[in-house]
């Protein structure tokens, strides 16, 4: 790929990326929010993140399909736990790491 | 930026404020930064195995910056996509950052739009979560978490950067770098829950989100079942509340 070529699908990816973390920023700041809204949104952290994780944890990629007993929900047991216990961002990657990696090796 | 805080906090005490900001920010975005050297490093090592040369990860990650979307767009490259399938992938996997943006829109009510417009370029995962808690816990402004985003945003363009030039080197699995990722929003996901009504909305959105994911290609199971979830939980609260 040439320059311009990145610069085109960079540019692009940016774009997309940009305008729907801003577009609701510029907005809503300046609006007085109705309260059942703010409530609703206070959900949304929460709401994101376990959206996020459940199917690298519960599924197979390659088709789709529920799984249990992947390496990754295993792993993700005692990585919560730690979580919990320490609430270290840094610390629960790095033992999430080295425990799916210790896992690969013995799985 | 630096002329209203001026006005806001005259003298010497603007300098000690401002060392504290300083401070505190960092000391809220280290971890995100701990987190970001193993996850940007193992970006950088695929995205160099995909044939991305070190600057053109940097670029990227300057560019785009969202860390997901850059391992989904390199492993589209990889496999020959065009660029239109990788933006408009690239666009839906991003759209749950319009949920995260309305929801800081709470904390950030007021402030001048060229703040904000700087400030959506930092707008991920990981600095929406450690902001939220931060400003849900009290004794946080957007100055500071103005310094989340950037700092992990600097952290992240180094973290690729120096992954695609160690790439070479690195055999594909090696040191769990698969999991980084994963091991991150876990930590995210916990320090949200604030409250057993959190607890019920998780399991709501991570069940519909299972189901919608195994239902639907593509990746609009993000979006939908975290406005899912949300709304269930929303409904479950007033529901319990109306109880009382």
């Amino acid at each position: 790929m040439t320059l311009a070529d990145y610069l085109f699908l960079f540019g692009g990816m940016g774009l997309v990326t940009y305008l729907p973390r801003a577009l609701p920023l510029l907005y809503l700041a300046h609006k007085r929010l109705p309260q059942w809204f703010v409530d609703w949104l206070g959900m949304i952290p929460v709401a994101i993140l376990s959206a996020l994780i459940a199917p690298i944890l519960l599924a197979d990629p390659a088709t789709r399909s529920l799984e249990f007993g992947k390496p990754e929900l295993i792993v993700a047991i005692p990585t919560l736990l730690f979580a919990l216990k320490t609430r270290s961002l840094g610390g629960t990657v790095l033992v999430g790491m080295l425990l799916y990696w210790l896992a690969g090796s013995v799985m | 930026m630096s002329q209203t805080e001026k006005k806001e906090l005259p003298g010497r005490e603007n300098r000690e404020n401002r060392r504290e900001m300083i401070r505190q920010g960092a000391a809220a975005a280290w971890p995100i930064c701990l987190g970001y050297i193993p996850i940007g490093m193992a970006f950088g090592v695929l995205a160099r195995q995909a044939g991305l040369q070190w600057w053109a990860v940097g670029l990227m990650s300057v560019m785009v910056f969202a860390g997901s979307a850059q391992f989904i767009a390199v492993a589209m490259m990889a496999s020959g996509a065009g660029a239109p399938s990788i933006i408009a992938t690239t666009f839906f996997v991003n759209l749950r950052h319009t949920l995260m943006s309305s929801a800081l829109a709470v904390h950030l009510s007021g402030v001048s739009r060229r703040f904000l417009a700087v400030f959506s370029y930092g707008v991920t995962d990981e600095s929406f979560a450690v902001n939220m808690s931060r400003f849900r816990e009290g004794n946080w402004d957007r100055y500071r978490a103005l310094l989340v985003n950037q700092l992990s945003n600097a952290t992240w363009i180094c973290a690729t950067m120096l992954g695609a030039m160690a790439g070479q080197f690195v055999p594909p699995g090696a040191f769990g770098i698969d999991y980084a990722l994963t091991g991150m929003f876990i930590c995210l996901l916990v320090v949200q829950i604030y409250g057993m009504i959190h607890v019920v909305t998780a399991l709501f959105a991570a069940a519909i989100s299972i189901a919608w994911y195994v239902a639907i290609p593509g990746s609009s199971y993000i979006v939908g079942a975290s406005i899912c979830g949300a709304t269930l939980g929303y409904l479950f609260k007033r529901a319990a509340g109306r109880k009382k």
